[in-house]
């Protein structure tokens, strides 16, 4: 791609607003990521965070706004063609293909984007590099790996795709805390490997220290932004949003 | 003749009908457990497959190109009606679905009635050599149907084992929302699995024929057969589909040996309603933790 395409933001998201039947869900969501960022989006339970990635994905379809993906408005394209053009999706219960094993679940994303075999086995060996204990597991089912093995694996599925950015939704939900710091050393993996982020997570230490800039949701709106340089777990604004 | 030689006999009977049977079932299966689908279509699609049969028999004279035609072609409509019937149904109440494969089901009975009459057609078998089974003449042939139904089953575990387009068919069963979300583009995998579905009812059709004579109601019979196989066997298993195919079809096999077989077909519903009154998800499927 060219340099010029740098200028426009990588994911902008404008104006959308969501219903799930009736209920209202996101009011006019506003937010970017740019070309190799990682940002954080924090907020209450029910706030519509898991709602804007699902958005941007194109699993739940935005009745007003627009999502663009360089520029390009992708709203209203199906998920899997959104896929292919470089979103990646890691949702909070990792929805792994349970019966699958690994090396399967990570063939959905390798197969039919016309990648060349030599590609796809660099790509394996990167993320079996990553992850060594996926390649111990790689013939054993997806359903029989604990939580932490089950989120590298989202993870590592989600890099098959070799995306501009993953949406990762609350990665250490559930997590044993030794697993945290596995998961930060992946976000970390993924921002080397230039791919931009956008991180929903409950762990504010680890969504300060690992993001560059934070935004914060409030009743289906973003109601604030801030680099994540300025803010520390208990800051005011952190305690006006999340209330800890 | 002993006792013993008659059930061997019923044995084989038994095997020959149950693979035709997973063969028809593994169909319904494939459609209900990766679509959510009841296609009451799918006994016409094996009715017009044997149809298919009929008419490329008589063209050509060959039994192989019968079957492969009518596979692909019904298979081709199979993928016209998903594309054009259910996939604007997607994410609607599956009774909508049931609904349009049952109006299916009716203007493809009635097109063939009108098409072909209600005589039965005669589709001749390829091998007419028998064996000698104790005292009886067995036909070749039977066991020749129940060995490619082993044969198309086999190579639809393989295809859904290995290959890109297996892969995806799997992941799709398992969470559509995350297959999507991995780049599969399912509507197109849906299509294909109904097409599968469908090549396969059109196969056992042809397969089917030589013994029963083909006519527009001919679908009406097995796909009620399917259905009890395809619920003993636990909805869209299809291991546990075959298993219960010839399962129940041995069940009626030996209750033959007393009461006449029209009478043995009251075995299936008897292992019909006992499954579900006893174990619903099916008796050929892991006890659901």
């Amino acid at each position: 791609m060219s340099a010029a395409d740098h200028t426009e933001p990588l994911v902008r998201v404008e104006d959308i607003h969501t219903y799930y039947g009736k209920s209202h869900i996101l009011h006019g969501v506003s937010l970017e990521v740019r070309h190799g960022e990682i940002v954080g989006l924090l907020g209450r339970n029910g706030v519509g965070k898991s709602t804007t990635l699902k958005a941007i994905m194109g699993l739940v379809h935005p009745t007003r706004g627009a999502v663009l993906l360089e520029g390009q408005p992708v709203g209203h394209l199906p998920a899997h063609r959104l896929a292919r053009l470089g979103i990646g999706y890691v949702p909070e219960d990792r929805r792994i293909f349970r019966l699958l094993t690994v090396s399967e679940n990570l063939r959905t994303g390798l197969d039919g984007r016309g990648v060349s075999d030599a590609r796809k086995k660099e790509l394996l060996d990167m993320v079996f590099d990553y992850f060594p204990v996926l390649a111990e597991r790689r013939n054993q089912a997806g359903g029989t790996l604990s939580g932490g093995e089950q989120q590298m694996l989202a993870i590592a599925r989600a890099m098959m795709l070799e995306p501009k950015i993953i949406l990762l939704d609350e990665p250490t939900e559930g997590l044993m805390p030794r697993m945290v710091s596995q998961i930060r050393h992946i976000i970390h993996v993924l921002r080397r490997e230039g791919v931009a982020v956008l991180l929903v997570e409950q762990n504010v230490p680890l969504t300060l220290e690992t993001s560059e800039r934070v935004y914060f949701m409030e009743k289906g709106q973003v109601r604030h932004q801030a680099p994540a340089s300025e803010l520390h777990a208990d800051h005011a604004v952190v305690h006006k949003y999340l209330g800890v | 003749m002993t006792l013993l030689e008659q059930i061997l006999i019923q044995t084989i009977n038994g095997i020959v009908v149950g693979m035709i049977l997973a063969l028809v079932a593994s169909g319904l299966t494939l459609i209900f457990g990766i679509m959510d689908v009841v296609n009451f279509a799918h006994g016409e699609l094996f009715m017009l497959g044997a149809y298919v049969g009929v008419i490329t028999l008589a063209g050509t004279g060959s039994f192989w190109l019968a079957l492969i035609v009518a596979t692909l072609m019904i298979a081709a409509l199979g993928a016209a009606i998903h594309v054009t019937t259910l996939r604007p149904l997607l994410g609607r109440d599956p009774l909508n679905t049931i609904l349009a494969t049952f109006g299916v089901s009716l203007v493809l009975q009635n097109y063939a009635l009108w098409q072909f009459g209600p005589v039965a057609r005669k589709i001749q078998e390829p091998i007419t050599g028998q064996f000698t089974l104790f005292y009886l003449d067995y036909p070749w042939y039977r066991v020749m149907i129940a060995l490619l139904s082993a044969a198309i089953i086999g190579g639809l575990w393989l295809f859904l084992k290995f290959s890109t387009y297996g892969v995806w068919i799997r992941a799709t069963t398992q969470d559509r929302l995350m297959a999507q979300a991995m780049g599969i583009p399912v509507p197109r995998v849906l299509t294909i699995v109904f097409a599968i579905g469908s090549g396969m009812a059109a196969a056992s059709g042809v397969l089917f024929g030589p013994l029963v004579g083909v006519n527009h109601a001919m679908g009406l019979d097995w796909v009620l057969k399917a259905f009890i196989v395809v619920v003993v066997g636990g909805m869209g298993n299809l291991v546990g589909s075959i298993a219960a195919a010839i399962f129940v079809s041995l069940m009626e096999a030996y209750a033959s040996l007393w009461v006449s077989p029209s009478q043995a077909i009251i075995v299936s519903f008897v292992v019909l309603i006992l499954t579900l009154l006893i174990r619903p998800t099916g008796l050929f499927v892991p006890t659901p933790k």
